[in-house]
């Protein structure tokens, strides 16, 4: 099936070069595949993977290993952040 | 002394220049800063008083940590009653003014009356006096302040000035001090200009001495460092990429306020962002962000340092525009963005730095221009009115708009009235996106429901520095809620208003609380500080402060029925992301809120409470 990774601040640099200029990969993935297995596909410091979302809606860290992503869904990764 | 235990008073009117001794038994009460400036602004100023009369007064206020070596340390702030809201207005700044006005030996300047010319103010230590600025009249920040340490022949004096809008009586125009920081919202810099007051230069050859305990105050000065060090947020977060990598995180989430709100998402949300601030451009090669800055004293170093790409339409032929300067920050980069619809990295930067040339506030000025543009989409304005198409996403309107309003030309005079007077003129009030008069920041209320009760009730009108709910709803600081529900939020809005008054008036960043909470604080407050500093009295202070400024406003003619929010945010719901279908439940929080303040339900604090504080 058919989902959506994005990666922002310094995990940009876990994105394949030509997917960096938007922040997004677009994959095809097997039924059944959480936050916590994109995470550990793609390498990703557990440390920085700090706010993840699915469709926008923050999936808590206990949570990562059994929430499952649907088709379409897109699941986008922040370190720890913040602004004003 | 944490304090120096001095007030400069200055009266404009009759030009002189006097020293007072801080009434230190208030600021046992109310601190320094926000607090204690704010208690001496309500006990001398009338709260029914025209914001532009000489009657209204103005007082820059340092904490007493300013100028000390506490991480953040140098942040001073503003006090007068709002020339855009009528409201009590605190703006507060950082750079380097507010350390030298506690070196030059202030607490606090108050300036009363109004000159019969233009003059600047000139301290150095103890000597203070009005001078002349009518050759300053006219000028815009960044020229007084070059005129300014040229004439005192001293790189160093440190400056803070009105530009034209501040002249020209744009009621949301700030006081920038250091070239591009700025006490920026609710007109506080147009209180100034009516006042004939262009400028303050500072030299001060003191430092700060005589802590209550100099080395338990730098044990734990040095203590509360390192957890801004060791923090993820402010140790690598901000440092790395400032306020602006929120622009994707609130997008994704669906809070996005897009077009004067039409919208909760912006399209082109990624172009104005953070991480394309970092990219090298196809047209020069060079990335937009230069740089990051820091404030005096600060360990988190969040400033945005920016080049703009010289051959953006924007600033052909202007090379005066093409060195490094301040850059977007996410307040900012929404307000003359997403909040327009326009999607143009450079056009952004160009608009911010004419806010900061000129002095006036871009949130309220961006958000003013996209009120303009829905109106302009509805017919009601013509392009024979604004003086060209000015459809959302023109990059062209906002870069021009920008200048207009800076120079006071044309629809930029109206521009330069805000969003609520602006509507009001053109029969659409409803489309204005403000409380109080002042524009929003950059959340929205469907999509962050604490952020509708903390706009709905923020003593200054709209405002996301009041409390910061965004840390906990959206980034779990300190712990995680969900921003989608209304409940809690009653609680959660309070605790933050009155931790975040204590921030403010202590002489340090409210950024800092990304890490520290008031027991990080407190450690450093009660060793600088004579008195005992104690975590319930520093809660006590904030909840105090809040009340009294509440106070200040209902005295001043506010009531219950504005602490509101435009019909829009109550009645259409978020079209798209994980708000979908959700409206702001303001009317629901909102009676909460006034009962967990201990305030009836006219939001007016009962006697108890009043009694509780000490007010």
């Amino acid at each position: 099936m058919k989902v959506a990774l994005k990666l922002y601040a310094t995990l940009s640099d876990y994105l394949p070069a030509e997917a960096r200029q938007t922040n997004r990969l677009d994959l095809e993935v097997e039924p059944g595949t959480t936050p916590a297995m994109m995470i550990e596909r793609y390498a990703l410091p557990q440390k920085l993977c700090h706010l993840v979302l699915i469709d926008g809606v923050f999936v808590p860290p206990g949570m990562r290993a059994t929430r499952t992503l649907e088709e379409g869904e897109v699941l986008a990764i922040w370190p720890p952040v913040a602004g004003g | 002394m944490a304090w120096t235990r001095k007030i400069l008073r200055v009266d404009l009117t009759n030009g002189t220049c006097k020293s007072e001794p801080l009434n230190m038994k208030l600021a046992q009460e109310y601190l320094g800063q926000r607090g204690l400036a704010t208690k001496y602004f309500v006990d001398e100023v009338d709260p029914k008083v025209d914001p532009l009369s000489p009657a209204n007064k103005l007082i820059m206020a340092t904490g007493p940590l300013t100028g000390t070596p506490a991480s953040t340390g140098g942040r001073y702030s503003v006090i007068t009653k709002g020339a855009l809201t009528g409201a009590i207005a605190c703006s507060n700044s950082g750079g380097y003014f507010g350390a030298e006005m506690k070196f030059a030996g202030w607490d606090m300047i108050i300036f009363e009356g109004k000159s019969p010319k233009p003059v600047y103010l000139s301290v150095e230590d103890d000597k203070a006096e009005l001078r002349d600025a009518s050759h300053l009249w006219g000028k815009t920040v960044w020229q007084t302040e070059e005129i300014i340490k040229k004439s005192h022949q001293d790189p160093q004096v440190r400056v803070c000035s009105i530009g034209r809008s501040g002249e020209n009586g744009v009621l949301y125009a700030c006081i920038v001090n250091d070239l591009h920081r700025a006490a920026g919202r609710s007109g506080v810099g147009t209180v100034m200009g009516s006042k004939n007051l262009k400028a303050v230069a500072l030299r001060g050859t003191r430092g700060v001495a005589g802590m209550k305990d100099a080395k338990a105050f730098m044990k734990a000065a040095t203590a509360a460092k390192q957890v801004l060090k060791d923090n993820a947020v402010t140790g690598q977060g901000l440092p790395a990429f400032g306020t602006q990598v929120l622009m994707n995180v609130i997008n994704e989430m669906g809070a996005l306020p897009t077009r004067n709100h039409r919208d909760v998402q912006f399209e082109s949300a990624r172009k104005i962002s953070a991480e394309a601030m970092a990219e090298k451009r196809p047209t020069d090669g060079k990335s937009n962000l230069v740089t990051n800055a820091a404030c005096f004293g600060c360990t988190i170093a969040c400033g945005r340092v920016s080049k703009i790409d010289a051959t953006h339409f924007s600033v052909v032929n202007k090379p005066e525009y093409w060195g490094a300067t301040g850059g977007l920050e996410y307040e900012a980069a929404w307000a003359l963005g997403a909040a327009n619809g326009v999607g143009d990295l450079e056009a952004l930067t160009f608009a911010n730095m004419i806010c900061n040339e000129d002095g006036y506030d871009p949130i309220s000025f961006g958000a003013t221009v996209g009120a303009a543009m829905e109106l302009y989409d509805l017919g009601i304005l013509t392009k024979e009115q604004i003086g060209m198409d000015a459809p959302f996403g023109s990059a062209e309107a906002l870069c021009k708009l920008a200048e207009m309003t800076a120079r006071g030309e044309g629809f930029g005079k109206e521009l330069g009235l805000g969003s609520k007077r602006l509507c009001a003129k053109y029969g659409k009030p409803e489309l204005s996106m403000s409380v109080k008069g002042q524009e929003f920041p950059a959340y929205d209320s469907r999509g962050i429901q604490g952020m509708g009760l903390t706009y709905a009730t923020s003593n200054r009108g709209a405002c996301h520095l009041r409390s910061y709910t965004v840390a906990s709803e959206v980034l779990g600081i300190p712990v995680k809620t969900d921003p989608l529900v209304t409940e809690g939020k009653a609680d959660l809005v309070k605790a933050f208003q009155d931790a975040t008054s204590v921030f403010d008036s202590a002489g340090v960043c409210v950024f800092t609380t990304f890490a520290w909470t008031l027991a990080d604080l407190q450690p450093q407050l009660d060793a600088a500080c004579e008195g005992d500093w104690t975590m319930e009295k520093l809660a006590l202070v904030g909840e105090r402060i809040w009340n009294m400024e509440r106070q200040f406003n209902n005295a001043a003619g506010f009531t219950a029925k504005d602490d509101d929010l435009p019909p829009r945010l109550k009645t259409e719901p978020a079209k798209t992301g994980p708000a979908k279908g959700l409206v702001s439940g303001i009317d629901k929080m909102r009676p909460e809120y006034y009962k967990v303040r201990g305030w009836d339900a006219n939001g007016v604090p009962t006697k108890e409470t009043l009694s509780r504080l000490g007010l």
